[in-house]
């Protein structure tokens, strides 16, 4: 009796958990997916490839190449300083790392218009030198590192942390150089924690709404990302077009996520396998 | 390598990085090739993908250049606001006057005078606001007193960075000051209306997509020319067109800004381009796009198609939109006081 209300609860669980999957997160992108090939795979084909499209397209993987490398070596960098040095002032640079989580996106873009802005900090030395940083590309790349910059060194802050100082110290005293020991011994230990880190920093530098939408201008063809690119059909009632271009971003979602359930699983297979 | 060389790497890193940015903004030679970049308000949208290809047609055969035009479409307010902030653009064609001064006291964009550059106050068209109801008109909305009864959902967009939505205030508050009779009655009436805004969108085009799309509210107030493309074009026999007994005249005006064309050798293209907005080719467009052209032929062909209103002006009842902007939609001003009000 006792096992039968037990696995009756457990089947109630579960029912709900899917139910609520199925609501919440299948659904949707299905709806996604149909919308956006609701005028046929032509039109779709079509919204794809169109001048504007293509050029939010670019932007996007511009923006993901350019602040993926670079939150790479700063959450590298402040991994390592975090994890494996004492120092004053370490918890007030953890704080730091975390800061554009605590932020909201939209403050995150201001903040950029406030330094950069015609008005702002540096606004009239660049205007005068004709240097243009918020309302294009390079604003955009600014604001989505800041958005970003936790994912890396979070990733790998607790890793580096737990495995310790013993191999690096190791490397050291049979004479290894500095960057050989980075090379040989840190990076091999922590790289499917970064590979995690960086998917998770990737989905979210092309993801990015709120804090690219105040920076950008919304310039089509030349500032507008994925993101910017589907609300801007949207409002022009293409909906067929949003929809497409948004299921676009929904699979590089899921790629992402599959890529991360691999990582996942050797991660946790290596370290299983650390102890014997 | 020892230790110390770490920083040469990551030097190393963001100089590439950093060149990558330089190549993507930095445009190249660009031949015989001139861009221009129009920031505009939110409903004309359709307007301009009309109008550019023309006018480009026209540039290519008068002077052999190709001039590529690019658009910003958002709330009137919020585009005056990246322009001060610092948005290269090279012509403003916004909702109101107001916007446009902004632009011109708080930065070097556009010198001023600027209104009198151009015919008509420089506004190419007008418009005025009308109400669009869900088809068959369920419930029996006729006029502006009809929007404040309980139960009537009211949708328009924030008046603090939407155009449109600030000609909507002024238009109730119009009607409420001549059925009144006083400041005190309209403001009265403006606060119950307010009262029964369930949303309010920054764009005129995002309240537009609320009421039609997302099917919220009785009542759209709208821009007449948002009011029949959503009724034309979006969901034929979906809706209908209510013209209220008194509106306002709205001029939404255009403007080179000299102080960046200047900077971007562009000014002379940029003049050419508005004054081509008052051309019969370029009204008719306009006509087609359910604006109320200025010219009178284009005016004559299309008037058919807009109900006849009594129009009220910004200048006559408002004493002009310095006046307007400042008693109204300043920070602590009517609306702020109002719609603290009515969310309490």
């Amino acid at each position: 009796m006792e096992k039968f209300g037990k696995s009756t609860a457990r089947l109630c669980l579960i029912g709900v958990a899917i139910a609520f999957l199925a609501m919440f997160l299948v659904l949707p992108l299905v709806s996604v997916f149909a919308e956006g090939l609701s005028k046929g795979i032509e039109a779709y084909g079509a919204a794809i490839i169109e001048p504007d499209a293509l050029s939010a397209i670019r932007l996007t993987l511009l923006v993901a190449a350019i602040s993926v490398p670079l939150n790479i070596v700063f959450g590298i960098a402040a991994a390592w300083a975090i994890a494996k040095f004492d120092f004053r002032g370490k918890s007030l640079l953890t704080t730091f790392i975390d800061l554009p989580f605590s932020v909201s996106p939209v403050v995150a873009g201001l903040i950029y218009v406030l330094l950069f802005g015609a008005h702002g900090w540096l606004g009239p030395w660049l205007r005068a030198h004709d240097i243009q940083i918020v309302f294009a590309v390079p604003g955009i790349v600014l604001a989505t590192i800041f958005v970003t910059f936790p994912f890396v060194a979070r990733e790998l802050i607790p890793l580096m942390s737990e495995q310790g100082r013993d191999d690096e110290e190791a490397a050291l005293s049979l004479g290894a150089s500095g960057f050989q020991t980075f090379w040989h011994v840190t990076l091999p230990n922590i790289r499917w924690g970064l590979l995690y880190g960086v998917l998770l920093c990737n989905a979210r530098a092309m993801g990015e709404f709120g804090a690219v939408s105040v920076v950008s201008g919304h310039l089509r063809g030349q500032t507008n990302t994925m993101p910017l690119h589907v609300e801007i059909l949207y409002n022009e009632y293409n909906f067929a077009a949003a929809f497409a271009v948004a299921s676009l971003l929904a699979l590089l979602a899921l790629v992402t996520l599959i890529l991360k359930s691999i990582v996942e699983w050797r991660f946790d297979h290596r370290r299983g396998g650390a102890g014997h | 390598m020892t230790m110390k060389k770490a920083p040469i790497w990551c030097a190393a890193a963001l100089s590439i990085a950093l060149g990558l940015l330089a190549g993507c903004s930095g445009g190249g030679d660009k031949g015989n090739t001139v861009e221009l970049l129009n920031v505009s308000y939110d409903p004309t949208r359709e307007l301009y993908a009309a109008i550019n290809p023309k006018f480009a047609a026209q540039w290519k055969a008068e002077t052999g250049q190709t001039v590529k035009i690019t658009m910003s479409h958002g709330g009137s307010g919020k585009q005056a606001r990246a322009v001060i902030d610092g948005l290269d653009a090279d012509v403003a064609t916004l909702a109101l006057a107001y916007d446009i001064d902004e632009i011109a006291t708080r930065s070097d964009a556009l010198t001023k005078p600027w209104q009198t550059r151009l015919a008509n106050n420089s506004a190419p068209y007008t418009s005025t606001i009308v109400f669009l109801v869900r088809s068959g008109n369920p419930k029996g909305i006729r006029d502006w007193n009809d929007l404040v009864k309980p139960g009537v959902q009211v949708i328009t967009p924030n008046p603090k960075t939407s155009g449109g939505a600030r000609w909507n205030f002024l238009a109730a508050w119009a009607y409420g000051r001549k059925v009144y009779g006083s400041d005190a009655g309209a403001e009265e009436f403006v606060s119950k209306l307010l009262a029964n805004v369930p949303v309010l969108d920054s764009g005129a085009r995002g309240s537009t997509t609320t009421f039609v799309e997302r099917g919220i509210g009785d009542v759209l107030l709208a821009w007449e020319n948002e009011a029949f493309l959503a009724q034309k074009e979006l969901g034929k026999g979906k809706f209908d067109i209510v013209a209220p007994s008194i509106s306002i005249l709205a001029e939404p005006p255009v403007a080179v800004l000299d102080g960046n064309t200047k900077r971007h050798g562009t000014t002379e293209v940029a003049e050419a381009y508005l004054k081509y907005l008052y051309t019969p080719e370029a009204q008719d467009i306009i006509g087609r796009n359910y604006y109320r052209p200025n010219n009178p032929e284009a005016a004559a062909k299309y008037a058919h198609a807009f109900p006849e209103l009594k129009l009220v002006t910004i200048d006559d009842e408002f004493g002009g939109w310095q006046a307007a902007q400042k008693r109204f939609f300043a920070d602590g001003g009517v609306f702020d006081k109002i719609f603290a009000k009515t969310r309490r």
